[in-house]
């Protein structure tokens, strides 16, 4: 992998996460083992398998919001490549503010911030002005509505709160996505507008990595599957 | 030594006790500019001494304590001479206290409070110092036209939100915050920590946190350290010391929280 | 007087006194605390100035009093009887012929001159003594030089009224480092110590603290770039003298509501008049 130039974006070696439980005696459960994942600009890899094999561990692990055990996850970023699993805490927040983008399952609700501003602020490097007006143009094309912008999202429905997430994921245009069940709340047309969405990142060469539930959608955006097989023992 | 290539505030090896309490134990830590760390733990976990230590209000049996000044000189805060680092807490740095009136003159106006800090510094101009006080206040969501109303009119946000812009007032690049938001009402801390999340990150200044409540710290903190009986236990991004804890009393405190 | 020594004190007291008024000559402004003694006077009634003007008055000195300006009260007659007894010194009520004078809240009009010292009653010494009660704290703040609290205070009496209320004991920056506390004398004589040529002297007996301005040192009334320190006095002439540059008494003179102006310092007063009519 290289830091410039073609190869993957995102690359990860024997990367393996196990999780013990101090509060239950120290009971290990292991998730991850050896995850060797390439993701190249414009390619969108979907992570496959049964419900709690790990895909969400993986993603996590990823993001660097979850340890990883051993291995490495290596990532373009400024011209240099970053392993994640090792850099310093203030290395990863620039990379999450500038390379790596995550849209989680659930909008984390921040207390009286409108939703438009929660979309506004993770617009980097604009002027704020011009960065509102992004995150009214996202909204609105997700179907949040400017009546519903300059409210806290709180007290929207759950698809509603998924939309402003996914607004807020988008509107960095990080080169690198990392999408958890981006439709997994929505009805039938906001999720051909995220699909709509994410090939529009894939032609801008965004690599993303993403659990997609709805087989429907995996098959409009992937290119390729990897597998997350369930690890069966708990020591 | 080393503190790191631009660390604003470094720690190494801070100990200190309280009779045969040992209220820190070989603490360490590093801070850069515009950056949010947490202090979260439990009472008795020393994170109160430790900011009293880190801010120069009480000095440690052992260890040192570096702050790189803004012409990028180092300097170990318990070697300097009082007046400097009086003069530092007057202007560099800032001290947001859990209690508003441990910081505030009550018999003075809202505008004397805010403008203190310029004066001491040696604004002479009336107009000028008043009209800052106006913008600040008016920055920290307080009325305009209180500014010349007595903090005893004023409720217990509007104490604290003074009291930031009293300690902002002279952009400080260093805030150490004592439990900003303790014994606030819930609407009256999720108005503050906005405004304090706002703030620090439009003025990019570097705060050190110190919090029970770990939501507190998931919302303002970029990393967070945890610290049982003196030491620190875990230490890493907010994120993923809340949501991947390692060591058991981290996994203790945060399986410990409830959900509203 | 026989039993006394001469000006009430023993040598040795003088003698502290004297290392006091050094010191604090030499730092200008600054307190300095010293062993006050008990006077046969209550504190609060000058004990401090006594103590001062006894240690500095010497045999051939010639001593004015004055209280509130004027020589005739009954606290300036007990104080110059008290040195005329105690010391045998030659007394006055003439600005001009005083070597010494002892003051209670003004500040003569006639200018001092170098061969002249004059000796403030001083109740609280401590400028800041309203804003910051804790002696401890005033003093690091002294220390370290950090007035910003008196320009609060000064910032909300403009924000309060327009204007510093501030009317007697005025404070001042002597010599651009010490804030000090000129005494219960009115803002009005604050600009005469800018500069003076005399040697002041201020002591506080109840409090215990000596303090000084040297001649010719900078003394500064503080105040805002944009609300500068302006004098103020009764804008009437002196019914008696005439006068219109000095500070006046207001004298009620009948129940109708009568009164009159004139001038607190009564020694100028009788000059000018004694002038007009030498000229008449």
């Amino acid at each position: 992998m290289s830091a410039d130039g073609n190869g993957p974006m995102l690359r990860t070696e024997g990367l393996a996460k196990t999780f013990t439980l101090h509060l239950q005696g120290g009971l290990r459960l292991p998730v991850l083992r050896r995850v060797d994942l390439d993701v190249h600009p414009g390619e969108c890899v979907a992570l496959a398998g049964p419900s709690g094999a790990g895909k969400s561990t993986l993603l996590r692990s990823l993001y660097g919001n979850y340890r990883a055990e051993a291995g490495r996850i290596l990532v373009r970023h400024d011209g240099a490549i970053v392993d994640i699993a090792s850099a310093l805490p203030r290395t990863v927040v620039g990379v999450r503010a500038r390379t790596l983008g995550y849209v989680s399952q659930f909008l984390r609700v921040v207390p009286r911030v409108p939703a438009i501003d929660i979309v506004a602020q993770a617009a980097r490097g604009i002027p704020y002005d011009e960065a509102r007006t992004r995150a009214a143009s996202w909204l609105t094309r997700l179907n949040i509505p400017a009546r519903l912008q300059n409210l806290p999202p709180a007290t929207f429905s759950g698809g509603e709160q998924q939309r402003v997430n996914l607004a807020r994921g988008f509107i960095g245009c990080h080169p690198i996505l990392l999408l958890d069940e981006p439709t997994a709340s929505l009805d039938n047309d906001n999720r051909d507008i995220v699909i709509g969405m994410i090939r529009e990142a894939k032609e801008a060469g965004v690599a993303i990595v993403g659990i997609f539930h709805d087989a429907a959608v995996r098959e409009s955006v992937a290119d390729r599957l990897y597998h997350v097989t369930p690890l069966q023992d708990a020591a | 030594m080393s503190a790191e290539a631009d660390t604003l505030l470094a720690a190494r090896g801070l100990g200190h006790g309280f009779g045969a309490i040992r209220a820190l134990v070989d603490v360490g830590l590093d801070l850069w500019p515009g950056e949010v760390l947490a202090v979260v733990g439990e009472s008795g976990s020393g994170k109160t001494t430790l900011l009293n230590v880190l801010s120069g209000r009480m000095q440690p049996e052992s260890g040192v304590v570096w702050y790189r000044d803004p012409a990028g000189a180092l300097h170990d805060v318990y070697q300097m001479s009082r007046p400097a680092l009086r003069a530092l807490h007057r202007s560099d740095w800032g001290f947001v206290h859990q209690n508003p009136r441990d910081n505030l003159r009550m018999r003075v106006s809202a505008g004397g409070n805010v403008g203190e800090r310029l004066m001491a510094q040696g604004a002479r101009n009336y107009a000028s110092i008043r009209a800052e006080a106006i913008d600040w206040l008016t920055q920290v969501e307080i009325d305009a036209d209180r500014v010349d109303d007595m903090p005893h009119t004023f409720s217990g946000g509007m104490l604290q939100r003074l009291q930031i812009a009293r300690t902002l007032v002279t952009k400080p690049r260093l805030v150490f915050m004592d439990e900003p938001t303790g014994g606030l009402d819930v609407s009256v801390q999720a108005r503050l920590l906005d405004l304090i999340r706002t703030l620090v990150a439009r003025l990019h200044i570097a705060v050190v946190l110190v919090t029970h409540d770990l939501s507190v710290s998931r919302l303002l903190a970029d990393r967070i350290v945890v610290m049982q009986r003196g030491r620190v236990v875990e230490t890493g991004l907010t994120d993923q010391v809340l949501d991947d804890p390692q060591h058991p009393y981290t996994q203790l405190l945060v399986s410990s929280v409830l959900q509203a | 007087m026989q039993g006394y020594n001469f000006a009430y004190l023993d040598e040795r007291t003088k003698r502290m006194i004297r290392r006091a008024v050094l010191k604090a000559v030499a730092i200008p402004g600054h307190q300095i605390p010293f062993g006050s003694r008990e006077m046969p006077l209550p504190f609060g009634w000058g004990t401090g100035g006594l103590q001062v003007t006894a240690a500095v008055l010497g045999p051939e000195d010639v001593l004015k009093v004055i209280d509130q300006g004027a020589d005739d009260t009954t606290n300036a007659v007990s104080l110059r009887r008290f040195f005329a007894l105690t010391a045998g010194v030659a007394t006055t009520t003439h600005t001009r012929d005083a070597t010494v004078i002892q003051t209670r809240h003004r500040i003569p009009e006639t200018a001092l001159r170098e061969d002249q010292i004059i000796v403030y009653q001083v109740p609280q010494p401590e400028p800041l003594s309203k804003l910051e009660p804790s002696r401890a704290e005033t003093r690091q703040m002294h220390a370290l030089a950090e007035y910003g609290l008196m320009h609060v205070k000064l910032y909300e009496d403009i924000t309060r009224f327009g204007q510093v209320s501030i009317s007697y004991d005025y404070p001042v920056m002597v010599n651009g480092r010490y804030l000090m506390a000129p005494s219960p004398i009115p803002a009005f004589d604050n600009p005469k110590m800018d500069m003076m040529p005399a040697l002041q002297l201020f002591g506080a007996g109840r409090e215990k603290r000596i303090y000084a301005v040297p001649p010719y040192t900078r003394v500064r009334s503080l105040d805002f770039e944009d609300h500068p320190f302006r004098l103020t006095r009764a804008p009437h002439a002196c019914t008696l003298c005439g006068a219109t540059d000095s500070y006046l008494d207001e004298v009620v003179t009948d129940d109708r509501g009568g009164r009159m102006f004139v001038c607190s310092d009564t020694d100028y007063c009788e000059e000018r008049r004694a002038a007009a009519e030498a000229a008449a």
